[in-house]
């Protein structure tokens, strides 16, 4: 039913509802001291802060706000939901086994290699000019090239214990925000110094485009003398 | 002058199999009579107890690093001379310039090859 414009215009001079207006006659009932003004002042004060009046910019933050408040709602169910132990229990794990079997099996295919290596250097002693020579070559750049063997054993090293800070990574953000996991305690990753100053020195083999050759090393030693 | 090749080298690292890789690299460039330590500690009881020429170290190793070792013979009064040549994978600007502070003879970045390691050990014995 639509109301008369008698009616709309009444309501549109007087903000308060009759069920308000009865109820601020029933409150300077109990407190005749109350002067009714100051009461629909500070009603209006409330009403006004309630409902709004608030500019696009406003409106706009507060969506923003809202839409927030569900992405971290959505995300905490997510986090909760998280198999966290199968993670720190499995995955890694066997990511950081998988990855010592390389550096085991490459360690003996490198024995191998040296031992083959070594009788042929004997085989080259007992050879005279240039056959000795060229087998003493060919022996020297094998041996060169088993110090892969180093390089890759300190990668793969880095590589575990990177997984194992996101182990910990994991688990902490889990703890924090999943409500249904418990906090696990802070532990410091495999292979990180940690104690001393000198610890941030030790960064293992760089990635070529990061690494000074021996050139490079050479240049920084002369520039000291 | 010729480099005295008979010289005792003592050669440190704790991955053997990078120890028997500096061996036969030092023996293709003659020199024979090399020793091992497989840590910082074993490597000064060794150089404080025995005749050596020449260092060659690793420096990540545990628990003294190849710079504590290097910093330990400098501090030495008898050892503090020893030409001393490190050997990383460690090749950044502040580990050169750490190990420089520190006294070292010169500085070989692996992987390297046997011409490398002739030639270091040439300046740093004063054969350049």
């Amino acid at each position: 039913m639509h109301e008369t414009g008698a009616a709309h215009r009444d309501r549109a001079s007087d903000p308060f509802s009759p069920e308000l207006r009865e109820r601020l006659a029933e409150l300077q009932a109990r407190k005749p001291q109350a002067e009714p003004e100051m009461v629909a002042e500070v009603v209006r004060a409330v009403l006004t802060t309630m409902s709004g009046d608030l500019n696009p910019k406003e409106v706009s933050l507060l969506a923003e706000v809202e839409e927030l408040g569900r992405t971290i709602a959505t995300a905490k169910q997510e986090i909760a939901a998280l198999k966290v132990d199968d993670i720190t229990d499995s995955h890694i794990p066997f990511a950081t086994d998988e990855l010592d079997a390389i550096v085991q099996h490459t360690a003996s295919a490198t024995h191998s290699i040296l031992e083959s290596c070594e009788t042929l250097d004997a085989v080259a002693e007992s050879l005279q000019g240039a056959d000795a020579t060229k087998l003493q070559d060919a022996t020297t750049k094998i041996y060169e090239a088993c110090s892969f063997q180093d390089i890759t054993g300190q990668r793969i090293t880095k590589v575990v214990a990177t997984l194992k800070t996101i182990e910990v990574k994991v688990a902490h953000i889990v703890a924090t925000f999943g409500e249904h996991a418990a906090p696990r305690p802070a532990t410091t990753p495999a292979g990180d110094a940690g104690a001393s100053g000198e610890a941030d020195l030790l960064n293992g083999p760089q990635l070529p485009h990061h690494a000074m050759d021996q050139s490079d090393i050479d240049k920084l030693l002369a520039s000291f003398e | 002058m010729p480099i005295d090749k008979s010289m005792n080298v003592l050669i440190v690292d704790d991955y053997k199999t990078m120890l028997r890789i500096i061996r036969n690299l030092l023996k293709q460039i003659e020199f024979h009579n090399v020793e091992e330590a497989t840590d910082g500690a074993e490597a000064l009881a060794k150089l404080r107890s025995g005749n050596f020429g020449l260092v060659i170290s690793d420096w990540n190793m545990q628990p003294m690093t190849g710079l504590q070792l290097l910093q330990e013979v400098r501090a030495d009064a008898k050892l503090k001379g020893m030409p001393f040549i490190m050997v990383t994978a460690e090749s950044k600007t502040e580990n050169v310039v750490a190990a420089k502070q520190a006294g070292v003879s010169n500085y070989i970045v692996k992987p390297f090859n046997a011409e490398t390691l002739r030639d270091k050990i040439e300046k740093v014995l004063g054969h350049a």
